[in-house]
């Protein structure tokens, strides 16, 4: 046989053996998708199981209905409450802490004087540590808190904020000065010569740059925020201020087996749309992820 | 360096207006701003709270600094950040360190000073006190009165919470005096008869007076009130309590006030207790078995969860990593379904699942094989479950991550390779794995942290249970050591709040952690990148 004979043979071989390849992984993709959705298919269809509880479920429902959705609106639970809690904490902590940590950032990106860089490596090193650790700190200054201005103590929702605030300085301000310094400091110098304040450059000027990448940061703290649960299940001891995890937590941990059905709308209500949001925007957040760490 | 206000510069006298008004609008924000953080902190010490006095006061300082000092001004943009950083994210730290050398938990609440007001607040009634005959007085309200009479024969009128006052016949609504020296009535009360007197339940517990006049009736002798005195005295030289009714003394135990029979005085106190908490992490016999099953499952949960889930999402990556891989978007999409979900969600679901009578998997396994194994109650398979469900949550995230640095890795390598006849097995030992390993080794070093401290998946899975027979604090086969740190802290049945040992803990978490994360910068260059981007 001669080399180029073998070469031809060689290339069938592979393009078939390429084709089963193809197949055989598709076939395992098809395994891991099972695994990864299976949970997903069997809330959607718990939800839509009229005898709601977990023992008479089945993957394709008899009988599917809206019922648990509706003992859901009824609001014998306050699950919109608790739904809205979310929604707003989230979004104010979300936009509070870009709008802070986007100042702060702009500040360390453009001034130059000394302590700068000590104080940036020391922002660094302490948001490396997790804040779940100061917990039983938090706590306790909360409660201190409270005995002087109870509007900010235990079970108020502002205190709450303020940690979320508090806790996402640091990673913000690193991922937003990192950014701020890609835009060329050319852009800010020519517009100083004309005579325009920092403050006016950062708003009119440098603001406008950084929207798109505020706008994924935003919704990564956003559902950071609204998936958080035990922070929020410490501090919130009144049923109408907690937020959707606690809620669904303490309605699952009380009559999970019988309510099964009425849960799982729940979930699927609070769940979905984060879930489309994440799939929407896959890549910008994904980007955004890997610079930061491991979501919370 | 840019000026902050160039406007003054070109500064016509508009601006020169707008500007001092601005000035002078800023100072008297700032001034009552620190008026409110100086009530604020009046009421803080006066609390006793002194660690988070001295924070706010710190924090307050800097912050007028960086207001007034012109040339400070770079820092005001961060100004907020940074109290809300020093507030919450490094006062936290500072005071857990703090409260790991204490004390501080259930009985141990208040400050030493506060313990002691209370404990000298108590009152005895002596044998031989100033002694008084009585009379009660109920008013239509209910309120009570005692006209009572010294040795001497003057009568006073008692209330409660009003001090004695020596009345005549006629002066404050007092009737006509009778021979045994009790008015016949006084206007707005009604004369109760001895018996009366002495068949009422609440009378007895009443004091008269003001505090430091308080009169009581005695049970033990019918017809005469006397005045209390306090119970304890403390002694500052010797640091004890003396109990002036039975001669007891108790002796400040860093904590309590305790008595040589061992006798504690209620409340306890805050008080710095040096390293016992961390001795009784390291050495307590009780503590000794359920720690080290803690510890070493909190290791070995972090380390296979770590291994697991980025082998299953390296292997992803790498199966359809090649470019213009049939449905490669929406299989990629399918699959990071999970990660999309808040994973609370996620793990009450799974939870509901896995229910060993009702859970659709414990079902299924058995229907097929007749047998499904106990996820709650064993605590093998409940780590298994524990390992599953992570693995679920986490894959799609390595996935996501390496199929991003190995589509960054230059085809370059992989040619020059197969000119070398090297393997497919070689070239991705040799060339995928080293290469991925740089760029994503500081995401598996925080993943490792992340699930060190996984305290969601653990409290919600099944709240570290099953429990370890006969630990002395709760916990459990798959508790981690931040989920028995917040049973130290919050479960409060058995231990109670014990807020000191739980920090000791959590201090010993801090530096695992720390230690773990030099170690990441040492070895990735990770510090140097920092360094060289700030």
């Amino acid at each position: 046989m001669s080399n180029k004979q073998k070469r031809t043979q060689k290339h069938a071989s592979k393009s078939l053996s390429r084709k089963a390849s193809i197949g055989f992984r598709l076939l395992i993709a098809l395994v891991l998708i099972i695994f990864a959705i299976f949970p997903i298919l069997w809330v959607v269809s718990a939800s839509f199981n009229p005898t709601g509880s977990l023992a008479t479920q089945k993957l394709i429902p008899r009988n599917p209905g809206l019922g648990n959705y509706r003992e859901l609106m009824a609001g014998e639970y306050p699950f919109w409450r608790w739904f809205g809690n979310s929604v707003y904490i989230s979004a104010i902590s979300a936009v509070g802490s870009l709008a802070i940590t986007t100042v702060a950032a702009y500040g360390f990106s453009r001034f130059r004087y000394r302590g700068r860089k000590t104080m940036l490596k020391a922002i660094f090193l302490i948001q490396v540590f997790p804040t779940l650790l100061a917990l039983v700190a938090t706590f306790l200054m909360i409660s201190q808190i409270g005995e002087v201005i109870p509007a900010l103590g235990l079970g108020t929702h502002a205190a709450l904020i303020l940690i979320y605030l508090g806790g996402s300085m640091g990673i913000n301000i690193w991922l937003m000065k990192g950014y701020i310094d890609t835009i060329p400091r050319d852009i800010d110098e020519s517009a100083m010569v004309e005579g325009a304040s920092s403050w006016k450059i950062f708003t009119k000027l440098i603001l406008p740059l950084l929207r798109p990448i505020l706008i994924v940061i935003a919704i990564i703290n956003y559902i950071g925020t609204y998936g958080e649960f035990i922070l929020a299940s410490l501090l919130l001891k009144d049923a109408q201020k907690y937020t959707l995890m606690v809620g669904l937590q303490r309605f699952a941990a009380a009559q999970m087996d019988q309510r099964w059905g009425v849960f799982a709308a729940g979930a699927l209500i609070g769940g979905l749309p984060i879930m489309i949001i994440y799939l929407i925007l896959q890549d910008q957040i994904i980007g955004g992820l890997t610079v930061g760490a491991v979501k919370g | 360096m840019s000026t902050l206000a160039p406007n003054l510069t070109r500064g016509t006298k508009k601006n020169k207006g707008k500007y001092l008004f601005l000035q002078i609008l800023k100072v008297a924000i700032l001034i009552l701003a620190d008026a409110a953080i100086g009530w604020f902190l009046s009421q803080l010490i006066s609390n006793g709270f002194y660690p988070f006095s001295i924070a706010i006061f710190i924090i307050a300082v800097a912050v007028n600094i960086i207001l007034l000092v012109k040339k400070l001004f770079p820092l005001r943009w961060a100004v907020t950040g940074l109290v809300l950083m020093g507030l919450f994210t490094i006062y936290p730290i500072l005071f857990t360190v703090w409260v790991s050398f204490t004390n501080y938990g259930e009985g141990h609440l208040v400050t030493k000073q506060q313990a002691m007001d209370q404990i000298l607040a108590r009152k005895y009634l002596p044998e031989e006190g100033a002694a008084y005959e009585y009379t009660a007085f109920k008013s239509a309200d209910g309120d009570f009165a005692l006209w009572l009479i010294n040795p001497d024969g003057d009568g006073f009128l008692a209330k409660p919470g009003e001090p004695l006052s020596q009345l005549q016949e006629g002066e404050a609504g007092v009737g006509t005096i009778n021979a045994d020296g009790i008015p016949e009535s006084i206007e707005g009360y009604k004369k109760l008869s001895i018996f009366e007197a002495l068949a009422d339940q609440n009378l007895p517990e009443i004091q008269f007076g003001t505090a430091d006049e308080a009169i009581q009736i005695r049970k033990e002798k019918p017809g005469e009130a006397a005045q209390l005195v306090p119970k304890y005295e403390y002694d500052p030289d010797m640091d004890v309590v003396v109990d002036l009714e039975t001669g007891v003394v108790y002796q400040n135990l860093r904590g309590d006030f305790v008595s040589s029979s061992g006798q504690e005085l209620k409340p306890g106190f805050s008080a710095t207790i040096g390293l016992t908490n961390f001795k009784r992490f390291f050495t307590s016999p009780a503590l000794r078995g359920p720690l080290l099953r803690i510890v070493t499952w909190n290791f070995s949960f972090a380390i296979l969860s770590l291994l697991l889930n980025f082998a299953l999402g390296l292997f992803i990556a790498v199966l359809y990593n090649e470019p213009g891989f049939p449905l490669k978007k929406l299989i990629q999409t399918l699959l990071i379904i999970p990660y999309t979900i808040p994973a609370l969600l996620t793990i009450l679901v799974w939870r509901g699942m896995l229910n060993p009578e009702v859970g659709v998997i414990s079902e299924t396994l058995k229907a097929l094989f007749g047998w499904a194994p106990r996820w709650f109650s064993d605590q093998w398979w409940a780590k298994v479950a524990i390992l599953l469900i992570n693995l679920w949550l986490s894959y799609p995230y390595f996935m996501l991550v390496c199929s991003g640095s190995l589509q960054s890795i230059s085809h370059d390598y992989y040619d020059a390779a197969e000119v070398d006849g090297a393997s497919g097995w070689q070239r991705f030992w040799h060339i995928t794995m080293p290469l991925l390993l740089v760029a994503v080794g500081p995401l598996l070093i925080s993943s490792f942290v992340f699930n060190f401290n996984n305290f969601n998946l653990i409290y919600i899975f099944n709240g570290g249970n099953p429990p370890i027979a006969g630990s002395p604090t709760p916990a459990g086969h798959t508790d981690i050591l931040i989920s028995y740190v917040y049973n130290l802290a919050y479960a409060g049945q058995e231990g109670g709040m014990d807020y000191g040992f739980a920090a000791a803990i959590t201090i010993v978490i801090f530096f695992i952690v720390g230690t773990i994360t030099l170690l990441q910068f040492r070895f990735t260059g990770m510090w140097e990148e920092v360094s060289e981007n700030v």
